[in-house]
């Protein structure tokens, strides 16, 4: 999977252009969608050891594992390969009482980080929302030109947008462009 | 752009985040099998194409995506209210008074 990323930083690195804003593609964590009534909330704290975030946009870390509750009964579940085999057992587990979906879909998506002050203002290009509603620590599932992606805001300046593999290089190219364009003060 | 309240992340977000998805309170049949081709016709197709105040089906496709309900307004395109799926209709009365 790193060599996936490390692949197209290569091919997308030639773009050749740069600006007030550091893109970068992320190596690939492991990543799960999570479907389950919040009802059982408590057990599904207990699987992930953390407590289950129910408010949308919320986010949660512990150990490694971070989750992004994406909707009401809608998570996404970031952590590395070996936490990602604990997960899948500590679910495993509790099916029986508790029916949900857990669904590995690291290969689905490419994260890119965005580092900068210039950060939101980037995003602004292609995201719809005001950015500056999503305080550091939270996330939400948007749109970038017309691409779903999931964004995360890890600080102030930094951000983490999560894009479906196949609308990559049309983000990529998109936000790059932007970036430049932001460098020449346009 | 339209700003629409979803009832389910509790925020006032850009259209493009939603899709349209049809008049909203129109129950599926329980048995279709008695419905002859005039009745199931009527629940396909007929709408109440409301001039005014319309109830409809809006999904938060690129947000939580979930279905709710809103009532907006036609002519204005005035949004009066958001609610969740499932939840009533809301009275004419709880509307106007909404409305001032
Ligand atoms: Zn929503």
């Amino acid at each position: 999977m790193m060599t996936n990323a490390a692949t197209l930083q290569d091919c997308l690195a030639a773009t050749g252009l740069s600006g007030p804003v550091e893109l970068r593609l992320l190596p690939e964590p492991a990543r799960m969608a999570l479907r389950a009534d919040p009802a059982h909330g408590n057990a599904l704290s207990g699987a992930l050891r953390l407590e289950l975030p129910t408010k949308i946009g919320d986010r949660a870390n512990n150990d490694g594992l971070e989750v992004l509750c994406l909707g009401p009964d809608e998570w996404v579940v970031h952590t590395d390969g070996e936490g990602m085999a604990a997960v899948q057992a500590a679910f495993a587990e509790i099916y029986g009482e508790v029916p949900h979906s857990l669904v590995d879909i690291s290969d689905r998506d490419i994260a890119i980080e965005l580092r900068g002050a210039a950060a939101e203002t980037l995003l602004s290009t292609g995201c719809p929302i005001d950015l500056s509603r999503i305080r550091p620590g939270h996330g939400k599932r948007t749109l970038f030109d017309s691409v779903q992606v999931v964004l995360l805001r890890d600080g102030e300046d930094l951000f983490r947008m999560e894009v479906w593999r196949s609308f990559l290089p049309h983000v990529w190219g998109l936000l790059n462009t932007a970036n430049r364009e932001l460098e020449v003060g346009l | 752009m339209l700003l629409i309240h979803c009832p389910y992340c509790d925020e006032t977000l850009p259209e493009a985040e939603f899709v349209y998805a049809g008049e909203a309170h129109i129950a599926r049949p329980e048995d279709p099998s008695t419905y002859d081709d005039e009745a199931w016709r009527d629940f396909l197709f007929i709408r109440t194409n409301a001039r005014g105040r319309h109830f409809e089906r809006w999904r938060h496709t690129h947000g939580c995506g979930r279905f709710f309900n809103a009532v907006r307004d036609t002519v204005s395109d005035r949004f009066l209210l958001t609610y969740r799926a499932g939840e009533p209709r809301p009275s004419d009365a709880e509307l106007e008074e909404l409305a001032k």
